[in-house]
């Protein structure tokens, strides 16, 4: 496999190869926090950072510790438990040293230990083999690409929960996902620009 | 302790009364990502109902002695270790098909719908009645990744488990393999569930 740029890598993984609208990944609390503007904001940038650090310190666990030990059929324990220790240091060092931050993203953070999204781009890093610096790369445009994606769905359910008059049945979740098969054809249209994978 | 419903109550509970899938809205992350081709989705159900029965039984066995602040940790750990299981099963004995379903497997560990039982069901109840709800909800789960894969693969691909359904004058709707599709199919069979029969405590959106 050729090395791909972690510039072309970053681009790719916010557009071409969102996480949420190509690889369907982190759509439960896509659902169930895209109702308010706010919200998918708080929640947007406490998912890019844990996803930017986890992706890449999971890579360096599995390359220095897991690979050397021959032990990577535990790589999903192991993948797991970091994500969820570094949410949890995260989480305490937040609130210890930055409260006002805290009031803003405390109550997204251990949401985020289910985000499937977080754990997909831990594993997507290793079955397409980045290295250090492209998985830090890929984390953080997965991320900025997830946000984007919620923070514009949220903008258009806002809309629609004053404006619209919907018919029975279609309110709620079916709307949501219906909207979001139209954003991602909408993404589709960036597919041409950068090719990875 | 409060009286358990009769088994075949909680069986089509999870069948389809409070369908995962289409009902609660969970877990679908992977019923979008596998259901392109009928034999993925059902690899992937056969993985999933094994899962799902397997950590609801083994966390309603433990229930008694899991202290409560650590509860969460204890049934990744089980469910972690069921999926590993999986995985090696699926890329020894099918390892094109592991090939095609790639970091999903491994995404069954967070499948909401597993946690969501071992939390609602499994750490309260008998490892009998826990078995029995974690197979319900698992193949109401399937049936419904089934019933997506049929309308998304022959309209994708035109053909269903590989076989040609289609006439050869059909052009394939490449939008329905792709991830629009999916969202699309998804959105219409929940839209069509709930005009049929509403759900009590109606949240608007």
């Amino acid at each position: 496999m050729e090395y791909i740029n972690p510039m072309t890598l970053f681009f790719a993984a916010i557009f071409t190869n969102n996480i949420l609208l190509t690889n369907f990944l982190g759509l439960c609390p896509f659902l169930s926090m895209s109702r308010q503007k706010k919200s998918a904001l708080g929640m947007g940038a406490a998912v890019v950072f844990v996803m930017a650090s986890t992706t890449a310190l999971n890579n360096l666990v599995h390359y220095k510790i897991l690979v050397p030990l021959g032990l990577e059929h535990f790589r999903f324990i192991v993948f797991i438990v970091v994500i969820a220790a570094f949410v949890q240091l995260v989480e305490m060092t937040v609130e210890r040293f930055f409260p006002s931050l805290y009031f803003v993203l405390g109550i997204f953070l251990p949401l985020i230990t289910v985000n499937c999204a977080i754990f997909g781009a831990s594993l997507f890093m290793v079955i397409r083999r980045y290295d250090f610096v492209q998985s830090l790369a890929y984390g953080a445009g997965s991320g900025i690409g997830w946000m984007l994606a919620i923070i514009a769905i949220s903008a258009i359910r806002e809309k629609l929960q004053k404006t619209a008059k919907l018919p029975r049945g279609l309110e709620g979740p079916a709307i949501t996902l219906i909207i979001t098969g139209l954003l991602a054809l909408a993404f589709l249209a960036f597919s041409g620009m950068i090719r990875v994978q | 302790m409060p009286t358990l419903p009769p088994k075949k109550e909680i069986f089509l509970t999870g069948l389809w009364k409070d369908n995962p899938v289409l009902r609660q809205i969970l877990g679908i992350c992977s019923t979008l990502a596998v259901t392109n081709l009928m034999v993925n989705t059902l690899v992937m159900d056969v993985g999933l109902i094994f899962t799902v029965c397997m950590s609801s039984l083994t966390v309603s066995l433990l229930r008694r002695y899991t202290p409560m602040r650590i509860r969460m940790m204890v049934q990744t750990l089980i469910i972690a270790s069921y999926v590993i299981i999986v995985d090696i099963m699926i890329r020894a004995y099918l390892p094109d098909i592991s090939e095609a379903l790639g970091p999903y497997v491994a995404l069954i560990i967070t499948n909401c719908i597993i946690m969501g039982r071992c939390e609602a069901f499994a750490r309260h109840n008998p490892p009998v009645a826990s078995f029995i709800d974690g197979l319900g909800m698992s193949l109401g789960y399937s049936l419904v990744l089934i019933a997506i894969a049929f309308i998304r693969e022959p309209l994708g691909f035109g053909s269903l488990l590989g076989f040609r359904v289609m006439p050869e004058s059909f052009v394939q709707w490449t939008v329905m393999i792709m991830a629009p599709g999916a969202f699309f199919t998804l959105g219409i069979m929940v839209w069509i569930l709930k005009y049929f029969r509403p759900q009590k405590g109606e949240e608007k959106g």
